[in-house]
């Protein structure tokens, strides 16, 4: 696979060709609902009059005439030439709301886009395909709906036809082609355009793999030989690491995270409602209820830094604020350190700190070593327990995630957590 | 690839004025305007028996029916002109200006799959189905061409004169028309639906108000002073106009053209005021 090229792209230019300035899209909630003429002014008189709307649902939620929902919220990024971007996000996140605005099929409510060079879209494979037309009618038709001249399909045709493998059957009508032909010809289309950014939504989950890998080298050859701007939108994570060069990855309509595909796949996939915070408040979150509950964690803060970033020998140092419901002879801190697919990864434990009297705050600082820890983020666990006169240890508090960092390992090994685990032993010594 | 200057090619802003309307851009889009026209042939009559004949058979069933009906049943004169030949000519020229206003007027609610997806000036949208229309046009022009040379050879009353020159005007001139108010309705129709339904029997209304079925003169001679408020009907001159170049019925009338051509123009400027308007935004009502 061409996971390397893929992520060599970018290197001699940095001519920025989009610039995304503090964008929103918003919505109306609600007052669209009539649909007809008469609706609305049905409504409209019931407003002037200050009576109900008989157009509001009885029991449905009534909105606000200015409820909005904003499908996107200040985006700011930009895009150099030659960068093939990932868009990623749950639904909902605004990546094709983004598109949209892009491609200028609707316009922003607030911010500015700046665009060098011409924009091409392939929102969908076949849209603008007629089904009586024949397939090289439908190229020539498409062409000239995504803003190729005549001439510029001309010169591309028969290149398009090799590369959509459907040459014996390019003058049949497309209403009789397989759907995986019609949309193999879509997609020879759409990457043949004469373009300088290209924007595509979940194009590539067509076609048999096969097919899709051809179409995702021709996408990155596009990309490093021609100088071509993507921007590639996907729920499919195999196809964002093989093409992309940087990784966006939005969430309600916010970006979350901007850069390395495999951290932006990371924080997509499992740090989805994460973030890592200096000041982390317990008092109302989740908790799980076998828990004691006889002391009750309420903050944990983290001293002496500004952001949850640690390299190698800098500790972690926290402030954790408790009260106590109820005595305890003799309190135990442990972290229960996870990795980014939520499994234990190591836990350190500080025992019987202190003695607590029910009805009473206390404030305690720790420190914590992490330097075995690989490169990567990781979540805590952090749980309050007791150990009573059998030893056994009884739970009485914990907040997941109670703490995000991330740590920076510096070894002279290409650390693949994947392949080596999450836990970087201090390195072997040769005796003999 | 495109030289970089410096200079961004475009920049997408929430809110543009009124006037910010780039014509120039439709011209670049020529080609795919070509290829709409090349699309709607070529599927409009595919898996038909008849084919392109359709375009004939039509407006000689309307026109037949017409003569029977109005002519021959409700006997209204038409200034001694052949009832065949009448109707003929007033069915291709309402026809071409009610065409041009019912297909430009679903261009938002019809094409919004498309619009949805891509990006080109919607103008383009209307601009071809006004340059469709006019296929079926000219072939009932020809149509029509040959049945005046039949009649004519048979001796009856059909004079057509110089002022066919004037025919590219008033062509056009109902095109525009046909197109403003088409564009107008379909920037409304985005947010409201009735106004679909309005068309089908507005259109049908406007017809029996624009000198289509009878002549000017009747009106004259059975409601005087009522031809004056079907004069300002827009549509009513341009009929009349056409009727009288081709079958020289009637007589010319070029103050009332004057002013229908100075709605025309307006209703095309607001049209596109407001289509423009509504094309930036149109996907999140419709």
């Amino acid at each position: 696979m061409n996971i390397e090229l893929g992520l060599n792209n970018t290197a001699n230019n940095n001519e920025v060709v989009i610039e995304i300035d503090n964008i929103k899209k918003q919505y109306r909630l609600g007052t669209i609902g009539g649909g007809t003429l008469k609706g609305d002014l049905q409504s409209w008189w019931a407003r002037v009059r200050k009576k109900e709307d008989p157009n509001t649902k009885i029991g449905s939620k009534v909105y606000a005439k200015n409820e909005k929902f904003m499908a996107l919220n200040g985006v700011s990024f930009d895009v150099k030439k030659g960068e093939t971007i990932g868009l990623i996000g749950g639904n909902g996140a605004g990546k094709s709301t983004l598109l949209k605005l892009l491609s200028r099929v609707t316009a922003p409510t607030e911010g500015e886009i700046r665009i060098k060079g011409k924009i091409s879209s392939m929102l969908e494979v076949g849209t603008g395909f007629h089904p009586e037309l024949t397939g090289r009618e439908n190229v020539y038709l498409n062409g000239a709906i995504l803003g190729m001249k005549r001439k510029e399909v001309d010169e591309r045709i028969e290149e398009i036809i090799d590369f959509s493998e459907c040459r014996q059957f390019i003058d049949t009508p497309v209403k009789r082609y397989s759907s995986g032909m019609f949309v193999k010809l879509a997609f020879s289309v759409a990457a043949h355009l004469n373009c300088d950014i290209m924007l595509m939504d979940e194009v590539l989950a067509v076609g048999d793999m096969a097919f899709q890998k051809k179409c995702i080298d021709k996408m990155v050859s596009v990309a490093r030989d021609e100088g071509k701007t993507i921007i590639y939108v996907s729920h499919n994570m195999q196809t964002i690491r093989q093409l992309c060069s940087r990784c966006i990855v939005l969430k309600k309509g916010e970006v979350i995270f901007n850069g390395d595909v495999e951290r932006g796949i990371d924080i997509y996939l499992h740090n989805d409602e994460i973030t890592a915070k200096l000041f982390n408040d317990y008092t109302d979150c989740h908790r799980f209820n076998f828990l004691t509950d006889k002391v009750l964690m309420d903050s944990l803060q983290i001293l002496d830094k500004d952001m949850c970033h640690y390299k190698d020998d800098e500790k972690i140092r926290f402030k954790l604020k408790m009260h106590c419901d109820e005595d305890v002879k003799s309190l135990s801190l442990r972290f229960m350190i996870h990795n980014s697919d939520q499994m234990v990864v190591a836990t350190s434990a500080c025992i019987g700190f202190m003695e607590c009297k029910k009805g009473k705050s206390y404030e305690k600082v720790f420190e914590l070593d992490v330097t075995p820890l690989a490169t990567g983020v990781y979540k805590v666990l952090p749980v309050l327990f007791e150990l009573n006169e059998l030893g056994e240890v009884i739970d009485c508090d914990g907040v997941y995630p109670g703490l995000v960092f991330e740590h920076e390992k510096t070894t002279d090994l290409n650390w693949k957590s994947k392949l080596y685990g999450d836990t970087a032993l201090a390195d072997m010594i040769c005796i003999e | 690839m495109k030289k970089n200057n410096g200079e961004w090619t475009a920049i997408i802003r929430p809110k543009t004025g009124w006037f910010d309307i780039d014509l120039r851009e439709i011209w670049h889009y020529k080609d795919l305007i070509f290829m709409f026209l090349k699309r709607n042939f070529n599927s409009a009559y595919k898996q038909t028996v008849l084919g392109p004949l359709w375009f004939l058979i039509n407006p000689l069933l309307s026109s037949s029916m017409y003569t029977l009906v109005f002519g021959q049943i409700a006997k209204i004169s038409t200034d001694g002109v052949p009832q065949f030949l009448f109707y003929l000519c007033s069915h291709a020229a309402w026809g071409y200006f009610s065409t041009c206003l019912s297909s430009t007027a679903s261009t938002f609610t019809g094409n919004a799959y498309l619009f949805g997806k891509v990006y080109f000036p919607r103008l383009v949208s209307p601009i071809t189905s006004v340059i469709y229309g006019l296929l079926s046009f000219f072939i009932q022009l020809l149509l029509l061409a040959a049945a005046i040379v039949i009649f004519a050879l048979r001796g009856e009353p059909v004079y057509p004169n110089i002022h066919m020159l004037l025919l590219p005007v008033l062509i056009l001139q109902m095109a525009l028309l046909g197109m403003g108010c088409g564009i107008i309705i379909s920037s409304v129709t985005t947010k409201y639906r009735d106004l679909t339904i309005l068309i089908g029997f507005g259109l049908q209304l406007w017809m029996y108000g624009t000198p289509v079925v009878y002549p000017i003169s009747q009106v004259k001679n059975i409601a005087p002073g009522f031809e004056q408020l079907i004069w300002l009907n827009p549509v009513a001159p341009i009929i009349n106009n056409f009727r009288y170049a081709v079958l020289g019925c009637g007589e010319m009338n070029y103050t009332y053209w004057g002013i229908s051509w100075i709605v025309t123009v307006f209703v095309l400027f607001v049209g596109v005021l407001i289509f423009s308007r509504f094309e930036k935004t149109f996907m999140d009502t419709v």
